[in-house]
C-alpha cells in the first residue's frame, strides 16, 4: 500500500509540474510596460516553489516507499541530527527565497503603486456599478464635469449624473461603454463606483483595482501593444457579476484620435 | 505542574465532604483562570470597535462631536463605588472565614455590601438610559452621527456585560450560600474580577468618547 | 492500569438517568463531542450537495436539478439556477462548510470528546457552559438552514459579506433581506459559542489535568486545541463586533460602512460617510486566525495520528512542533492585510503584510519537515487513518506552495479572485483539514464506539478522495494562472469559453468523489452497528484515551484517579519491553522529558 501511494504521489507531482511548466494553462502576453516585471516575479516565485513542491512531495513519497510496514523486522532509526538540520534547513532556505522575492517584488509592486503618474497621461474617469462599466473621457476642454449621483438615470443614459444644463465642463464629457486608448500613451484611471463593491482586471495589462464605494482609486498604466481586450468585473457584486464585462481597445495614436474627435462631433 | 491540592482534612472523619471540596476547589481554580481569558476576549471586542471608532472618524468626514450628556460622571461615580463595596463583601466573608471553625458550611452570603453593589450597578445602568434620553431629546439618534453610533453602542454593550455582571454576582452569592470551602478564595472572587474589570472598562471607552468629541 | 492510585474521585456532576439527560442536553462531554461531530457530517453533507449543485451549473448551466426547484422555485425554475441563486448555494456553501464542518468537527467534535480524557480529567471545566456551546451552534446552524426556506432565499455576498453589498438590504439583490439577517444571526451563533468553547478548552487544559500530566506531557493533539481555544477567543472576539456592526447598517440605518452618494435599485441610499475597507480589515482580522483555527487542530490531530503509525517518536519531540503551532497562531494575527492587496488600502501597507505573510511559511515549513523526515527510518504502518494522515501531509505541501504566490502583493494583482485562490484555499482547508478530520474519525472510532470501521471500505474512500480531489483542486490552480475569475455563476466571457472543458472535467471528478464520501458515511453508520469489536488499544498507542474503555465509561476512567509517567510518542524506546509504553504505565525508562 505504502508503494502504491509513493507511486500515486510522485505522479501527480510530475503531472502537475508538467502542465505549470508546459504553460498548458498560462497567462495571456503581457500587453502593459510594467507587466514584465510581474512575469519575472512570478516565473521566479514558480521556480522556487515548484523546486520546494517536488522536493517535498518526492521526499514524502521516498521515505514512506522505503520505510513501509516491516512487520516489525526492520530496526528504526532517527533522522541524523534531529530537528535542527531541519530547522536550519527552513530557516535559511525560505529565508532567502523571502527576502529575494521581497526585493523583487518590492519594484513589482512599485512599478504600479509608486512610480510617479506622468503629467501628459489621458484621464479618464470610470464608474462601476451593477452591471457595466462606464468610462468617460473630458472632452476638447480638457475638464471634467462634476457627478450627482441623484441625477443618475439609466433611461437617459446619465450614468455619470452629469449636469449638463448647469455645469459647463459637463456638456462635453464623453461617456462611453468600452474603454479605447491609445497604445504607447500614460493613462490614468479614475474608478468610483455607484453602488457596491467592484474590480478593474484586465489580465494582459496585469492589473486588477478593486472599485471602493465612497473613494476615488487611481491607477495608471501604459498599454504597448493594440488590440480588443476584456475588462471584467473580479470582486462579487451581484447576480449579473459573472456578466459585467467592458472592452478594452487599445489603438494607434490616429486611430484614437480620430475616434475621440466622432465622439466629440456625435454629442 | 501537580494537579490539585486538596485542603488538609479536617478533623471530622467527612471523607466525601472533602472530596466534594476537592472537586469544587478545582472547578474554581478553573474559574478564575476562565473569567481572566473571558476578560481578554471582551477587551479584545472593544479594542476592535475602539479601532472602528478611530477609522470612521478619520475617513467618513461627517463626525460630529457633542457634549457627553453630564450624568455619566455621576454613573462613573457609581460604577466604581460598586466596585469598593464589592471589595468591603469580599473582606466581610474572608474574615467571617478566619473566624470559622469549620471549612466547609462557611458564611452565608455576601452581606449587606453584596446587595450595596448590585444596587449600584443597577442604578448604573439606570442612569445609563437616562443618559440615552438626555441624548434623544436633543435628536441624537443611533443612526444621527457617527459619534452617536458610537456612543450607543459602546455604552449598550458595556451595559449588557455589567447586567450580565449582576447575574454573575447573584449566581456567585448564591454558590456562598450553599456553603463553600475555601483558603483565600472563593466564587465571589472570581465575580470580583469581572466586576472590576467592568469599572475599568467603563471608565476606559468613557475616556475614549470624551477625547474623540 | 495504574494499580497505585485506585483513589476514588468524585464526579463532577452525577451521571444522567433520563433519556433527555443522556442524549440531548447531556452534560457529558463525550456526548456533546458526538453532538459536535454529527452536526458536523450533516452540516458537510449540505455543503457538498451545495457544491454538487455548483459544479453542475458550472459546467452545464442549463442543466436541471427536479429536487432544487422544489426546494426553492424562484432560485431554480424548472429546476434550472439562477445567477443569483448559484450564489447563494456558493453563499452557504462556504459559510456552512467554514464554519460548521472546519472549525466545529475537529475542534469542538474531536476536542470535546478526547481533550477531557487525554489530560485525565473526567470532564470539561465548565459541563453546562459546554452544553450551552453546543446548543448554541445547533442554533446558529438552522438559522443557516433557515435560508433556504424563506421566501428570498439565502443571501448571495458571499460568506465573506462584503458591505455595501450585505448591508444596504434588498435594494442589492435577491437573499439580500431577510437571507443577510438570518446569515448574520446564524454567525453570531456560531462566534459566542466559540468563545465559551474557547473558555472551556483553555481552563480544562491549564487547570484540571491529571497527577504527572505536565505541560510537557500533553499529547500533540491536545496542544493543537489549546493553541486553537487561545487564538479562537482573541478572533472571534473581533468578528462579532464586525457582524453587530453590519446588522446595526442593515436594520438600523446606521452608517459604519456605508458611504454615501450610492445608487442602488434607482434609488439613492440614505447612508454616509461609512467605510467598505473597516468592514474587511475587521473581517479578515478575524478571517485569516479563522483559517489557522481550522488547521491548528489538524496539525495536532496528525502529530498525535502519525507516531502511533510509524512507530516513532516525531523529531524534536513536542517542543519543536508545538513551537511552529505557536508561532502560526501569533503570526496569523498580523497578516490579515494580505487579503486586501488590491482593496484599494494603502499600497504600503500591502508590502507591510507582506512579510509575515511569506514568513508565516517558515513555522509551517518546519512542521512539514518534522512530519516528513520523521519517516526515515521509521516502520510505517498502513491502515485508514496512517493513510490519510500521509495523505494530509501531501495536500498541505501542494496547499502551502499556492501561499508562497499569493503573498506577494504584484503577484496577487494578478491571481486575486481567481480560481487559483479556490484552488488554494480548498487544498489547504478543504483537503488537507479535512484529510485530518477523516484520520481523526478513522483512528478514534473504535474508541468511541467499540467498534472498528471497514478497512476495506476506508481504503477506497482515501483512494478515490486522495487522487480525486487532487484531480478537482489542482486544475484550479491553472485556471488561476489563465485568469480565470471566482465566483462567476456562468462562464461568458470571451477568454473563459475555452476554459468550459477543464470545468467540466472538474465537475464530473467532484461528483464522483462526492460518491466516495457517501462509502464514508455508509461505512461509518454500518461500523456504528455491526463493526469488528474492538479492544481497548486497537492501534497499540500510548496516550490516556487508549487506557480505557471503548467507548469509556461515564467518568472516562471507571473510578481511576490516573498518574501519568510519560511523554505521549514513547515508541519504539530504547530499554523499554515493548514497542511502546503508555503514558500511564509505571516502567520507568531512560527519557529526556
Amino acid at each position: 500500500m505504502g508503494k502504491i501511494f509513493a507511486v500515486v504521489v510522485v505522479a501527480i507531482a510530475i503531472a502537475t509540474a508538467y502542465f505549470i511548466v508546459g504553460h498548458v494553462y498560462w497567462m495571456p502576453e503581457d500587453i502593459s510596460v510594467h507587466g514584465h516585471v510581474i512575469d519575472e516575479q512570478i516565473i521566479e516565485t514558480t521556480a522556487g516553489a515548484g523546486i520546494l513542491f517536488l522536493l517535498g512531495q518526492f521526499v514524502l513519497a521516498a521515505f514512506v516507499f522505503l520505510y513501509g510496514d516491516s512487520k516489525g523486522k526492520r530496526k528504526l532509526k532517527a533522522w541524523p541530527g534531529g530537528a535542527k538540520p531541519l530547522i536550519w534547513a527552513a530557516v535559511v532556505l525560505i529565508g532567502i527565497e523571502i527576502l529575494t522575492l521581497s526585493f523583487i517584488g518590492s519594484k513589482a509592486w512599485g512599478a504600479v503603486y509608486f512610480s510617479p503618474v506622468d503629467p501628459s497621461a489621458l484621464p479618464i474617469d470610470v464608474q462601476a456599478e451593477q452591471f457595466a462599466f462606464y468610462f468617460r473621457y473630458p472632452g476638447p476642454d480638457g475638464r471634467f464635469g462634476g457627478t450627482h449621483p441623484e441625477l443618475i438615470d439609466e433611461g437617459s443614459q446619465n450614468y455619470f449624473g452629469l449636469d449638463p444644463a448647469n455645469d459647463v465642463a459637463a456638456r462635453d464629457d464623453i461617456v462611453v461603454a468600452s474603454l479605447t486608448i491609445p497604445v504607447n500613451k500614460p493613462v490614468l484611471l479614475t474608478l468610483h463606483s455607484k453602488d457596491v463593491g467592484h474590480s478593474f482586471y484586465v489580465r494582459e495589462l496585469r492589473i486588477q483595482q478593486d472599485f471602493v464605494p465612497g473613494i476615488m482609486i487611481p491607477i495608471h498604466f501604459t498599454a504597448t501593444k493594440t488590440g480588443k481586450y476584456e475588462i471584467v468585473c473580479t470582486q462579487l457584486c451581484g447576480l449579473g457579476h459573472y456578466n459585467m464585462k467592458a472592452y478594452l481597445n487599445v489603438v494607434s495614436q490616429d486611430e484614437f484620435d480620430q475616434w475621440l474627435k466622432g465622439q466629440s462631433s456625435g454629442q | 505542574m501537580s494537579s490539585v491540592t486538596y485542603p488538609q482534612s479536617t478533623a471530622r472523619a467527612d471523607a466525601v465532604s472533602a472530596r466534594v471540596a476537592a472537586s469544587r476547589s478545582l472547578t474554581l481554580k478553573a474559574s478564575h483562570t476562565a473569567i481572566w481569558l473571558a476578560v481578554c476576549a471582551i477587551a479584545m471586542s472593544f479594542a476592535a470597535l475602539t479601532s472602528a471608532l478611530i477609522v470612521r472618524q478619520g475617513t467618513g468626514m461627517d463626525w460630529k462631536p457633542f457634549v457627553l450628556p453630564p450624568i455619566l460622571y455621576l454613573n462613573t461615580f457609581l460604577l466604581l463605588t460598586s466596585s469598593a463595596t464589592l471589595e468591603l463583601a469580599r473582606k466581610q466573608i474572608a474574615g467571617a472565614a478566619a473566624n470559622s471553625q469549620s471549612e466547609t458550611r462557611l458564611l452565608s452570603h455576601g452581606g449587606k455590601w453584596l446587595y450595596a453593589t448590585l444596587g449600584l450597578a443597577l442604578l448604573f445602568v439606570l442612569g445609563q438610559t437616562l443618559a440615552w434620553h438626555n441624548l434623544a431629546a436633543q435628536g441624537l439618534f443611533l443612526a444621527t452621527n457617527p459619534s452617536c453610533s458610537f456612543f450607543y453602542v459602546f455604552t449598550a454593550l458595556h451595559g449588557l456585560h455589567v447586567l450580565g455582571g449582576v447575574l454573575g454576582l447573584l449566581y456567585a452569592n448564591r454558590r456562598l450560600t450553599l456553603g463553600f470551602p475555601f483558603a483565600t478564595a472563593s466564587p465571589l472572587s472570581v465575580a470580583a474580577v469581572y466586576w472590576h474589570f467592568m469599572g475599568i472598562l467603563w471608565v476606559y471607552l468613557f475616556l475614549i468618547l470624551r477625547i474623540r468629541m | 492500569m495504574d494499580q497505585a492510585s485506585t483513589q476514588k474521585v468524585v464526579p463532577h456532576h452525577e451521571p444522567p438517568h433520563s433519556f433527555i439527560r443522556k442524549y440531548i442536553f447531556s452534560l457529558d462531554h463525550k456526548v456533546i463531542g458526538k453532538q459536535y461531530l454529527g452536526l458536523g457530517l450533516v452540516a458537510a453533507f449540505v455543503g457538498m450537495a451545495l457544491s454538487w449543485a455548483m459544479r453542475i451549473h458550472l459546467g452545464w448551466p442549463d442543466a436541471s436539478i427536479p429536487l432544487l426547484s422544489k426546494l426553492s422555485s424562484n432560485g431554480a425554475p424548472g429546476g434550472v439556477i439562477t445567477p443569483e441563486y448559484y450564489l447563494s448555494l456558493m453563499t452557504m456553501h462556504g459559510t456552512i462548510m467554514a464554519f460548521f464542518v472546519l472549525t466545529a468537527a475537529p475542534l469542538s467534535g474531536f476536542g470535546n470528546y478526547f481533550l477531557p480524557i487525554q489530560v485525565g480529567a473526567e470532564d470539561m471545566a465548565f459541563p453546562r457552559m459546554n452544553m450551552s456551546s453546543f446548543w448554541i451552534t445547533f442554533l446558529g446552524f438552522i438559522l443557516a438552514a433557515a435560508t433556504f426556506v424563506i421566501p428570498d432565499g439565502p443571501p448571495i455576498s458571499g460568506w465573506t459579506a462584503y458591505p455595501p453589498l450585505s448591508a444596504v438590504g434588498p435594494d442589492a439583490g435577491p437573499g439580500q433581506g431577510w437571507g443577510q439577517n438570518l446569515w448574520g444571526l446564524s454567525i453570531a451563533c456560531f462566534t459566542i459559542a466559540s468563545l465559551l468553547g474557547a473558555l472551556n478548552f483553555l481552563a480544562t487544559t491549564l487547570d484540571m489535568r491529571t497527577k504527572g500530566m505536565t505541560l510537557s506531557r500533553l499529547p500533540l493533539s491536545v496542544w493543537g486545541w489549546f493553541i486553537t481555544a487561545a487564538l479562537g477567543l482573541l478572533a472571534f472576539a473581533v468578528l462579532l463586533p464586525c457582524a453587530l456592526l453590519l446588522m446595526l447598517d442593515r436594520l438600523a440605518g446606521t452608517s459604519f460602512y456605508i458611504p454615501g452618494g450610492l445608487v442602488l435599485s434607482d434609488k439613492l441610499q440614505p447612508h454616509t460617510g461609512g467605510s467598505p475597507l473597516l468592514f474587511q480589515h475587521l473581517f479578515w482580522f478575524f478571517g485569516h486566525p479563522e483559517v489557522y483555527l481550522i488547521i491548528l487542530p489538524a496539525f495536532g490531530i496528525i502529530g498525535h495520528v502519525l507516531p502511533t503509525f510509524i512507530r516513532k517518536p516525531l523529531i524534536g519531540g513536542w517542543r519543536v512542533l508545538t513551537a511552529c503551532m505557536v508561532l502560526i497562531a501569533f503570526l496569523s494575527l498580523v497578516v490579515w492585510g494580505h487579503h486586501m492587496f488590491v482593496s484599494g488600502m494603502s499600497p504600503y501597507s500591502a508590502m507591510l503584510f507582506s512579510v509575515p505573510t511569506m514568513f508565516i511559511t517558515i513555522p509551517s515549513i518546519i512542521a512539514m519537515l518534522i512530519w516528513i523526515f520523521s519517516l526515515y527510518g521509521a516502520d510505517i504502518r498502513f491502515s485508514t487513518p496512517s493513510l490519510f494522515s500521509l495523505g494530509f501531509l501531501s495536500l498541505f505541501v501542494s496547499g502551502g506552495i499556492g501561499g508562497f504566490f499569493l503573498a506577494q502583493p504584484s503577484i496577487d494583482s494578478y491571481l486575486h479572485a481567481t480560481y487559483f485562490v479556490v484552488g488554494h484555499f480548498h487544498f489547504t482547508m478543504g483537503m488537507s483539514a479535512v484529510f485530518a478530520i477523516f484520520a481523526g474519525f478513522y483512528y478514534w472510532f473504535p474508541k468511541m464506539t467499540g467498534r472498528l470501521m471497514n478497512e476495506t471500505l476506508g481504503k477506497v474512500h482515501f483512494w478515490f478522495s486522495f487522487i480525486g480531489m487532487y484531480g478537482i483542486f489542482m486544475p484550479m490552480h491553472f485556471l488561476g494562472f489563465a485568469g480565470h475569475v471566482r465566483r462567476y455563476s456562468a462562464l461568458v466571457d470571451d477568454y473563459l469559453i475555452p476554459l468550459i472543458p477543464t470545468q467540466r472535467f472538474i465537475s464530473i471528478v467532484a461528483l464522483i468523489v462526492g460518491a466516495a464520501q457517501l462509502v464514508f458515511f455508509f461505512n461509518f453508520i454500518w461500523s456504528y452497528y455491526k463493526g469488528k469489536k474492538a479492544a481497548d488499544n486497537p492501534w497499540e498507542a500510548t496516550t490516556l484515551e487508549w487506557d480505557t474503555a471503548s467507548p469509556p465509561p461515564f467518568d472516562n476512567f471507571g473510578g481511576r484517579h490516573l498518574t501519568v509517567y510519560h511523554g505521549p510518542m514513547e515508541y519504539n524506546v530504547e530499554g523499554s519491553k515493548g514497542d511502546y509504553v503508555m503514558q500511564t504505565s509505571p516502567e520507568p525508562i531512560g527519557e529526556k522529558t
